[in-house]
């Protein structure tokens, strides 16, 4: 739409360079500027690091930051290399990004999607970052991916779980490692089933906004496939605090399963209001009641205390995984910092030497190429086994983890157990899926 | 009818909590003329000095165990708490346990300091200023307590449990009459809602029985005729921001075993007890502490499947939409004093 | 000039000089230095100072003037961004329309909450546009998702059905936003020496309509209905037995500032095309509240100042990390910069909120006529000359810090 001759940002770097010194005002155009914005030249390279630092998730933020900082420590050949020993792709050398040495920026995305994009906006305008990465909330997530599709470029998502990040909010230049709602459904649903057994009405309560209906819509599908019936779906208003009126609702339904659509602190209530109110000791119709939390989140789990306690759900990843890569990332990450890492620090890890990885291998710190090298990537050893970025919708396919509240747990970390690892293929689904339908990937965008 | 019986448990429960930290706030309405935006930072503060006895008690010395092993393969430490290793595995167990019920021992002198300190520190130099002078300092000091509080005990929410004994939930229904397994409710919170009843009741009949309430009661009315019959009236003021203080932090203290405490949930409560304040008439005790339960009652009948299915959403807004008829038909909320708060 | 008085128009020009040249203004450090990190020239935040510059001026016309403190302005904000979205939707890309749109909505939004609002005053008013504004949030955050798009807020997306204009450009892309051509996103970098300036569009946009808005409260602040409002505030009681009905006037005050406000949103939207629903919810008409009291409540360039104040600290002080950190103290010997170090931590990075915090107790506690007053002092002291400390708005003869009744009468 625009023919305009003015010069965008990416610009102010290499003309940096070559008007050092010079004291007369030099202007550039389009014609002299490079292909993309933020081109790192022959300079270090810049990364945006844009993670909740004040507000419900500021200490998810704070995990995720001491991932990056490790990440950049590895990156640039310091530490014990973690991950970057066991990833199947061997073009990262310790060397930076391709020769590049690495350095970050840091900004706090407050978990609002205005915040998050001002502070986006101003890695990308102001210190040049070649590409943003974090978060903690999916609405956040889509929020800054789509500011970083306009802007030209590339966006790695942190801890983001709604369908609609990789379906119909799906952008480009935008990636996501974490899982969806969708694969949380179908890891879960056959546990569920064999565990608890066919015959099953479950109630569900649903945090009352994006993230909370893609949840429920999946659950739903999932169990009603199963067998189960769903006695009611009830929306709770994210600001709630105190779910006993719900609760009441749910003791007189008839129904015997409960499945919370909540997270972080909004699961921490709730899953303590239905311990109080004795759903967990309750028997419905001859069976034992029993409560899901379909997304675990170990660190926001904690508050729930002694409530989590048998109680199944999913996750992305979990340090005490087995596998040599999450052993090497535990290490390193344990010996940095004391305590082990949760997934939203995995996520953000692996997600930043995925691109460093791609522009190796693409030579190329252009979006378009990275986009083009990250495309339907396979790779392995970083945790979750075989995985694929698959090119139709920029969302990773690797196996889903269904876990437990632990009954005795040994340290405060030892919160979850991994009761089964869902296989890649049970939680695979075609890019026009019903519940990823509607979005469109567009183009890359190169910015400048 | 079972619903409707736990509905209005589970609304005046609710109601409770609400209408302790909205007398407190109406006493440093009513008695000082402030608006007071840290009030719910003092319920917040309650609520970390039940998470500090705790940590108190738990106070530990580590212990290696060299038969596990901790996650990156050494020796796994384990934390013993002074309290089990000086009074045994029972004692000391069982004192840890009831942390909560024991951290009201101190709330009410931290409180009480805290609010005095506030007063004659701060919004003693505030009480000729303009309502928007206050609100601004007094925000500012919530954003400090609540970023010291982040500070030494994290953003997420901190497992507070009630003693075992409580925790559990029982058989109201058979209590009074009716079929077993109806009607199942939380042991605490029906302890929260007892706790509140007393000490509504020990406030008013503090303010109504003692001298001290009267003269108190007297300022209220009439500040400066009270100062003029040769009363120290601003130091009893004082006094009765502690207080105010104090409620906050005794329904924050006690409420942290129904949501585990976080170090913004003062503000979660904040915008709410302004308009249950409101809702209840300014400088009106008993209309605060009235507007407190018909809000939390009126928010848990929202919530109703039944309800919702007729007005979606409904459950969102009720408190607001409550406040709004309420205030357009009585123009000074439901029991207000004339010219309080007015200009 | 214009209309005004010579010290009006001396400040207008004033403000004029400082909108237009602030991105040299804000880009003090050169851009490898290590104080760069307090360089604020870049488009996204000068944008952000101009636009919550006008939203301030026009709550500080509302509030400065008639009293009426309204806790549920961040709801015009939150509308108009929705109205111009649904128009880069829907029509054009072109920002005109979007922002007409904007105005609109939020006025008529406005004129509905303030008629019935203003029929109460003091505090119970506060709570009856604070009750409105949460509606209308926890709306726009769940059952209204099909107009607001929620949590994650309204996009604009690649199937747009836009009536005068391209739904995809032709690389596959999202049209941006444009005066008749002229894209928002666009800008002139110029290097000078170590420093270099960017000049875009979007920010001379922002600032120009900042201007007008600027100008038109000015003139407001003068006329005769400015006078009537002040009226307003300082007796309404009598103001009403003297035979006149006040509520005519409060009510074209709240929706001049609805309007304003809505202005504001729009921008926002033009700006960076999104519009969540966290726009409207009270920390966000609290964080105006806060900046027009922080840089002085009425007083005609204080609300600027304090938006730009809190927009600062939100985006450069949350941004100073460790590394940052040590790059500055790494001079000092390694005892002494540890604990630097320790100090400084609390105050950046994810401590921001409490700078924030302590900045408000301290201005409003020393200088109890904002900013401004601050501002004011230190001009009186280069002239030499020390006021008495106390007459609050300093040189605006206007600005009279209400003495409020203590409790009923």
């Amino acid at each position: 739409m625009s023919k305009s001759n003015l010069t965008r940002r990416g610009v102010l770097r290499t003309g940096a360079v070559a008007g050092a010194g010079l004291a007369m005002p030099t202007f550039f155009s389009a014609g002299s500027a490079s292909a993309f914005v933020n081109d790192p030249g022959n300079g270090p390279v810049t990364l945006g690091f844009n993670v909740p630092q004040t507000g419900p998730y500021a200490d998810e933020g704070a995990d995720e930051l001491r991932a990056y900082q490790l990440a950049v420590e590895h990156l640039n050949g310091g530490g014990d290399g973690g991950m970057l020993n066991t990833f199947s792709s061997k073009a990262l050398q310790g060397n930076g990004i391709n020769g590049h040495k690495v350095e970050f920026v840091t900004g706090d995305t407050q978990t609002k999607s205005d915040a998050a994009r001002a502070s986006a906006q101003s890695m990308i305008q102001k210190d040049g970052a070649i590409m943003i990465t974090g978060g903690s909330s999916s609405g956040v997530a889509i929020a800054v991916q789509g500011l970083c599709q306009e802007a030209g470029v590339i966006f790695m998502a942190g801890l983001t779980h709604s369908n609609d990040t990789t379906g119909k909010d799906k952008k480009a230049n935008g990636f996501r490692h974490f899982f969806n709602a969708y694969q949380s459904a179908a890891a879960l649903a056959p546990v569920l089933a064999s565990r608890y057994g066919k015959d099953r009405k479950f109630y569900m309560l649903t945090a009352d906004y994006t993230w909370g209906w893609t949840q429920a819509a999946s659950m739903k599908a999932f169990m009603e496939d199963q067998g189960w019936t769903m006695v009611e779906d009830v929306r709770t208003p994210l600001s709630a605090t105190d779910f006993s009126s719900y609760m009441t609702e749910v003791q007189t339904s008839g129904a015997d399963v409960l499945i919370l659509n909540h997270y972080g602190g909004n699961m921490v209530n709730s899953l303590t209001n239905a311990v109080q109110f004795g759903l967990k000791d309750k028997t419905v119709n001859g069976k034992q009641f029993e409560i899901v939390v379909p997304l675990y989140s170990r660190l926001m789990a904690a508050g729930a205390g002694e409530a989590v306690k048998g109680i199944l759900g999913s996750t992305n990843w979990h340090w005490s995984l087995q596998d040599e890569g999450s052993k090497a990332f535990v290490k390193s990450f344990g010996t940095k910092y004391g305590f082990p890492p949760s997934q939203a620090a995995h996520t953000c890890y692996v997600q930043t030497l995925l691109y460093a990885d791609a522009v190796t291998r693409a030579n190329s710190f252009n979006p378009c190429d990275v986009v083009a090298a990250l495309e339907g990537f396979e790779f392995d050893g970083l945790g979750n086994g075989p995985t694929l970025y698959r090119a139709d919708d920029h969302q990773c396919f690797k196996d889903v983890l269904v876990v437990q509240g632990k009954q005795n747990p040994e340290s405060q970390f030892d919160l979850l157990e991994v009761v089964e690892k869902t296989p890649v293929d049970k939680v695979m689904y075609a890019p026009d899926n019903e519940f990823f339908a509607g979005g469109d990937l567009g183009t890359c965008n190169p910015g400048a | 009818m079972d619903a409707i019986l736990l509905q209005t448990l589970n609304g005046l429960d609710k109601g409770s909590a609400y209408a302790l930290i909205a007398l407190g706030l109406t006493l440093i309405f009513g008695t000082l003329g402030v608006v007071n935006f840290a009030h719910g930072a003092l319920f917040m503060v309650g609520a970390f000095c039940a998470v500090t006895v705790s940590r108190l008690l738990t106070l530990s010395y580590t212990v290696i165990d060299e038969t596990r092993t901790d996650f990156l393969g050494n020796p796994m430490k384990v934390d013993m708490p002074y309290l089990k290793s000086w009074l045994g595995e029972t004692v000391g167990g069982t004192i840890i346990d009831w942390s909560v019920p024991l951290a009201i021992l101190f709330t009410i002198p931290v409180m009480l300091v805290l609010g005095y300190a506030m007063e004659r520190g701060l919004i003693k130099h505030f009480y000729k200023r303009p309502h928007a002078d206050q609100i601004l300092v007094t925000f500012g000091l919530a954003i400090v307590l609540q970023e010291l509080i982040k500070h030494y005990f994290g953003a997420n929410p901190i497992p507070t449990p009630a003693p075992p004994m409580l925790t559990g939930s029982f058989d109201f229904g058979a209590l009074v009459g009716m079929d077993p397994n109806q009607v199942i409710y939380p042991y605490w919170r029906l302890v929260y809602f007892l706790f509140s009843a007393a000490i509504i009741g020990a406030v008013f009949a503090f303010l109504q029985f003692t001298t001290f309430g009267m003269v108190v009661r007297a300022g209220m009315a009439d500040r400066e005729t009270v100062g003029l019959l040769g009363i120290n009236i601003d130091r009893r003021f004082t006094i009765m921001f502690g207080i105010a203080a104090a409620v906050a932090g005794l329904a924050g203290t006690m409420y942290a075993p129904i949501i585990s405490p976080n170090y913004h949930m003062g503000m979660d409560f904040l915008v709410l007890s302004f308009v249950v304040v409101v809702v209840g008439g300014m400088g009106s005790l008993p209309g605060a502490v009235l507007a407190g339960f018909l809000l939390g009652v009126l928010e848990s009948f929202s919530s109703m499947n039944e309800i919702k299915n007729i007005l979606p959403g409904i459950d969102q807004i009720i408190i607001y939409l409550v406040a709004i008829v309420i205030l357009l038909t009585r123009p000074r909320g439901l029991m207000g004093r004339k010219g309080v708060m007015e200009e | 000039m214009l209309g005004l008085e010579k010290k009006d128009a001396t400040l207008l020009l004033v403000v004029i000089a400082l909108a237009l040249a602030a991105p040299i203004l804000l880009n003090p450090f050169p851009t490898e230095s290590a104080m760069a990190q307090f360089n604020a020239g870049y488009p996204d935040l000068m944008q952000k100072f101009a636009i919550y510059g006008i939203f301030a001026i026009g709550f500080n016309i509302l509030f400065g003037l008639t009293g009426y403190l309204s806790f549920g302005h961040a709801a015009f904000l939150g509308v108009g961004s929705y109205s111009a979205v649904w128009m880069f939707k829907l029509l054009s890309m072109n920002v005109i329309p979007a922002l007409v749109l904007a105005v609109l909505v939020s006025s008529l939004f406005a004129l509905v909450i303030g008629y019935i609002s203003l029929r109460r005053s003091g505090i119970y008013f506060s709570i009856l546009t604070l009750a409105f504004a949460q509606m209308s949030f926890n709306l726009a955050y769940s059952v209204l998702t099909p107009i607001t798009n929620g949590e994650t807020g309204l996009q604009l997306s690649l199937d747009d059905p836009r009536i005068l204009g391209i739904s995809q450009t032709a690389d596959g892309g999202i049209p941006l936003t444009s005066l008749f051509g002229l894209a928002m996103r666009d800008s002139v970098a110029v290097k000078l020496g170590g420093w270099s300036f960017e000049f875009s569009v979007g920010y001379y946009v922002c600032a120009i309509l900042m201007l007008v808005c600027f100008y038109l409260a000015m003139r407001i602040f003068r006329s005769p209905f400015g006078l009537m409002l002040r009226a307003v505030k300082t007796n309404q009681t009598r103001l009403n037995y003297t035979g006149l009905n006040s509520r005519p006037y409060t009510l074209a005050a709240f929706v001049i500032s609805g309007m304003y406000a809505g202005l504001a949103g729009g921008l926002l939207a033009a700006m960076d095309p999104l519009a969540g629903a966290e726009r409207m919810q009270w920390t966000a008409s609290g964080e105006v509240v806060l900046m027009t009291i922080l840089g002085g409540a009425g007083t005609l360039f204080g609300p600027v100042l304090g938006a730009g104040f809190i927009k600062y600290f939100e985006n450069i002080f949350s941004k100073i990390n460790d590394s940052v950190l040590q790059n500055w103290f790494g001079f000092l010997p390694d005892g002494v910069e540890n604990v630097v170090l320790w100090v400084v931590e609390h105050f950046v990075g994810p401590g921001w909120h409490l700078t924030l915090g302590l900045l408000f107790m301290l201005v409003v506690i020393f200088l109890p006529g904002g900013l401004m007053e601050g501002g004011q002092r230190i001009a009186g002291l280069l002239r030499g000359k020390r006021k008495s400390g106390g007459d609050g708005g300093g040189d605006d003869p206007e600005y009279h810090p209400g003495q409020t009744p203590h409790v009923a009468e």
